[in-house]
C-alpha cells in the first residue's frame, strides 16, 4: 500500500479542519486560560475520544497549566498529542502474510460498519501489491449480500467464491478455503453477515466459520478483523470488548473516516482492549483504504509540528 | 456506570437527608455524575449542558420528599424530563393520500431495511406501497430493494443504468400511481452530509417527487455526530421525522436526545431487528430509562 500518508492526511483533513475551527484559539499562539480549556473538552468530546481519554487530557493540560502560566495553546496540543501517542503506543496492526497456504483474513462486525465494502477494498489493494487475492461471500443471509460483493468483485477483477442465499455460511468458507487452496491463491478474504455483539445464537454462527476453516488450516483465520463504524460513539468499545470475548479478535479496521468524525471510539478501545488497529476506511471506492499509522492519526486530530507553526 | 448511576446519585445526594429544598449546591455533585452519564451515553456535549441547565431549573427549590431518598428524586425528575423532551411531536405519519416518503441518512444505517419494513406495516394499514429504488451508487442496492419488496409482496420500481436519480424517483411515482398505489417510498443511497454534491441530489429528488415525510434514518449507536448529521439533513432536506434503528442492541441512544433537542424533528420510528417485522413506533419513555439506564427506579419512584 503505497502513497499511505498523503491519502491519510486528505482523508482526515476535513476533521482536523474542523477540530482546529472548534477549538478557536486554543491550538494557536494565544495563552492559556479556562474557557480554553473547556474548548478543548469540548473538542475532544466532539471527536468520541471518551470520557476518560478527554478527562486525562483535560488533567494533564491543567497540571501543566498550573505550572506555567504562560501555556500557550501549542503546548496544549503538544500534550495532548502526547497523551495520545502514549494511549497508543503498539497499537498499529500490520498483516504478515503466512507461506505456503493462504492467509485468511475475515471480516467481521456489527449490521451496515462496511464489512463488504473492506473486503472489495483490501482484494483490490493486495491485487495491486502483486498479491493473489481471492474472497468469499458469507453473508448468506441479508438481501443481496452476495450480489453486493459479486458487483464488487466483477467491477474489480477479483476471484470469488459464495453460495446460494440461505446456505450455511461455514459451509462457503470451507469451500472457500479448499478453492484459494487448490487454485493457489495467497489470501482469502472472507465477509461475512453483520451481527449484533448482543445475539448470542449470530456469535455462534461465527465460532462455527472458524472450526471448519480449522479443519483446512488450524492457525485459520489468520486475522479476525472487527470492522467499526468510526461515527459510532461508545457502544463500539461494547461491540469489540463481546467480538473479543466471544471470537477472539487479532484487530481492527475503522470505516467511514471521510465524514466529520474523529473515530476517537478507536482509542477508547485500544485503551480498554489493547486490540490492534489494522486499516482505516475512507470512502466507498476501492482505494479509500489506508493502513492505520499512529502518528497520522494523531497528527491528523491535534495537527502536525508544521500546523502549529503556521 | 450503566448500572451504577442510581448508587452514584444516591451517593452523591447521601447528605441532603433531612435537609428541606433542593438546592444548587446541595445538587452539583449528583449532576456532575447525570453529565458524565450522558455523555458516556452519547449525548453531545452541548446538549448534555443545556439539558442539566434544564434539569437544575427544575429541581431548585423543590422539597426534599421523605418518601424516596434525595438521589432518587432527582433521578424521578431526570426521567420526565428526557421522556418529555424526547416525546415532543407525533409519531404519527400524515394522513395524506397517495402518501409519499422519502428516506434520507448516512451509509448502512438502515434506510432500505426500514422501507420495506415501513411498507409491510402500512400494507397492514391498508395502504398499497410501492418502493422506488434511488440507490445506483451501491453494489446491489437495488437487487436488495428488489429482494425486500419480493419479501413483502409489493412492487419495486427500479431502472438500472442510468445515475440520474431525480429522473427515477419522478418516473416511479408515476408508475405507482399509474397503478393505482398509494403509499411510494423512496429508498435513496447513503450520504455523508459533508457531500455536496450527494446532498444536491436529495435536494432535487425531494423538488421532483414532493415528498410528504422526509425521515432520517439514523444507526442507534451513532457517535457525537449525530448533531451534525441531522442539522445539516434538516437544512438539506426539511425532515418530518427520524428513525432510530439496530435499538435490539446494547447501545445507549444518547444520540436520540441530542437530534431532537438540535433539530426539534420528531423520532417516530424505532428499527428493532433485521426481521422485516421488527420495526416499532418511538417510545420516549423507554428511550429515556435506555438512556439513563435505570427504568427500575423510576417505576419506584413513582410508587412512593
Ligand atoms: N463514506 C463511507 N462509506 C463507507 C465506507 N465503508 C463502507 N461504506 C458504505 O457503508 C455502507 C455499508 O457498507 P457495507 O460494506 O455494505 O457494510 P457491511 O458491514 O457489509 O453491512 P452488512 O453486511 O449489511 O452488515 C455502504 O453504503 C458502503 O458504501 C467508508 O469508509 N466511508
Ligand atoms: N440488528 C439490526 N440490524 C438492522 C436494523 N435495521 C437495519 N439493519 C441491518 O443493517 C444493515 C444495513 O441496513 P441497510 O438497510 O442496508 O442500510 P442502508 O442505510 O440502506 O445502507 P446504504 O444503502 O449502504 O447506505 C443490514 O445488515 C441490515 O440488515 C435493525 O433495526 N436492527
Ligand atoms: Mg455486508
Ligand atoms: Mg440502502
Amino acid at each position: 500500500m503505497l502513497s499511505i500518508f498523503k491519502k491519510f492526511k486528505d482523508g482526515l483533513s476535513k476533521s482536523a479542519k474542523s477540530i482546529a475551527e472548534k477549538t478557536g484559539g486554543v491550538f494557536g499562539r494565544k495563552k492559556l486560560d479556562a474557557s480554553s480549556i473547556e474548548e478543548l473538552e469540548e473538542a475532544l468530546f466532539a471527536s468520541d475520544f471518551g470520557y476518560e481519554t478527554t478527562e486525562e487530557i483535560i488533567e494533564e493540560t491543567q497540571k501543566a497549566y498550573k505550572k506555567d502560566k504562560d501555556l500557550r495553546g501549542r503546548e496544549v496540543a503538544a500534550i495532548g498529542s502526547s497523551i495520545l501517542k502514549r494511549v497508543l503506543s503498539g497499537s498499529e496492526g500490520r498483516i504478515q502474510f503466512v507461506e505456503g497456504s493462504p492467509t485468511v483474513i475475515c471480516l467481521i462486525g456489527v449490521n451496515g460498519s462496511g464489512k463488504t465494502t473492506t473486503t472489495a477494498k483490501l482484494g483490490h489493494q493486495y491485487k495491486l501489491d502483486g498479491r493473489n487475492p481471492i474472497v468469499a461471500a458469507c453473508d448468506t443471509f441479508r438481501a443481496a449480500a452476495i450480489e453486493q460483493l459479486k458487483e464488487w468483485s466483477s467491477r474489480l477483477g477479483l476471484d470469488i467464491i459464495s453460495g446460494q442465499h440461505g446456505a450455511d455460511s461455514a459451509a462457503v468458507a470451507f469451500d472457500a478455503y479448499q478453492a484459494a487452496k487448490a487454485r493457489g491463491h495467497d489470501t482469502l478474504i472472507i465477509d461475512t453477515a453483520g451481527r449484533l455483539h448482543t445475539k448470542s445464537n449470530l456469535m455462534d454462527e461465527l465460532a462455527k466459520i472458524r472450526r471448519v476453516l480449522q479443519k483446512h488450516d488450524e492457525a485459520a483465520p489468520h486475522y479476525s478483523l472487527l470492522v467499526v463504524d468510526g461515527s459510532l460513539g461508545s457502544n463500539s468499545i461494547e461491540q469489540a470488548r463481546v467480538f473479543n470475548e466471544k471470537f477472539g479478535l487479532d484487530g481492527l479496521v475503522v470505516t467511514k473516516l471521510d465524514g466529520t468524525s474523529r473515530g476517537g471510539a478507536l482509542v477508547g478501545i485500544y485503551r480498554e482492549l489493547k486490540l490492534p488497529i489494522f486499516f482505516l476506511g475512507f470512502g466507498e471506492k476501492p482505494e479509500d483504504l489506508q493502513e492505520y499509522r499512529i502518528d497520522n492519526y494523531v497528527d491528523a486530530i491535534f495537527g502536525s509540528e508544521q500546523d502549529q507553526e503556521a | 456506570m450503566f448500572e451504577s448511576l442510581t448508587d452514584k446519585l444516591t451517593n452523591a445526594m447521601r447528605h441532603l437527608r433531612g435537609t428541606a429544598k433542593l438546592s444548587e449546591e446541595n445538587m452539583a455533585e449528583a449532576l456532575k455524575e447525570v453529565r458524565a452519564a450522558l455523555l458516556s451515553a452519547d449525548v453531545h456535549f452541548k446538549v448534555a449542558r443545556s439539558f442539566i441547565e434544564r434539569v437544575k431549573e427544575k429541581c431548585v427549590g423543590q422539597d426534599v420528599l421523605k418518601t424516596v431518598t434525595p438521589g432518587q428524586q432527582i433521578i424521578k425528575i431526570i426521567n420526565d424530563e428526557l421522556t418529555a423532551l424526547l416525546g415532543e411531536g407525533s409519531t404519527e405519519l400524515s394522513k395524506k393520500k397517495p402518501l409519499k416518503i422519502m428516506m434520507v441518512g448516512l451509509q448502512g444505517g438502515g434506510k432500505t431495511t426500514t422501507t420495506a419494513k415501513l411498507a409491510k406495516a402500512l400494507k397492514k394499514d391498508g395502504y398499497k406501497p410501492h418502493l422506488v429504488a434511488c440507490d445506483v451508487y451501491r453494489p446491489a442496492a437495488i437487487d436488495q430493494l428488489e429482494t425486500v419488496a419480493r419479501q413483502i409482496e409489493v412492487p419495486c420500481f427500479a431502472k438500472r443504468g442510468t445515475p440520474d436519480v431525480p429522473a427515477i424517483g419522478e418516473e416511479g411515482l408515476s408508475v405507482a400511481r399509474a397503478s393505482g398505489d398509494d403509499l411510494i417510498i423512496f429508498d435513496t443511497a447513503g450520504r455523508l452530509q459533508i457531500d455536496e454534491q450527494l446532498i444536491e441530489e436529495i435536494k432535487e429528488l425531494k423538488r421532483r417527487v414532493n415528498p410528504d415525510e422526509v425521515l432520517l434514518v439514523v444507526d442507534g449507536a451513532i457517535g457525537q455526530e449525530a448533531v451534525n448529521v441531522a442539522k445539516t439533513f434538516n437544512e438539506a432536506v426539511q425532515l418530518t421525522g427520524i428513525v432510530m434503528t439496530k435499538l435490539d442492541g446494547d447501545a445507549r441512544g444518547g444520540a436520540a436526545l441530542s437530534m431532537k433537542e438540535i433539530t426539534n424533528v420528531p423520532i417516530k420510528f424505532a428499527g428493532t431487528g433485521e426481521k422485516l417485522d421488527e420495526f416499532d413506533v418511538f417510545h420516549p419513555d423507554r428511550m429515556a430509562s435506555r438512556i439513563l439506564g435505570m427504568g427500575d427506579v423510576v417505576s419506584l419512584v413513582e410508587k412512593a
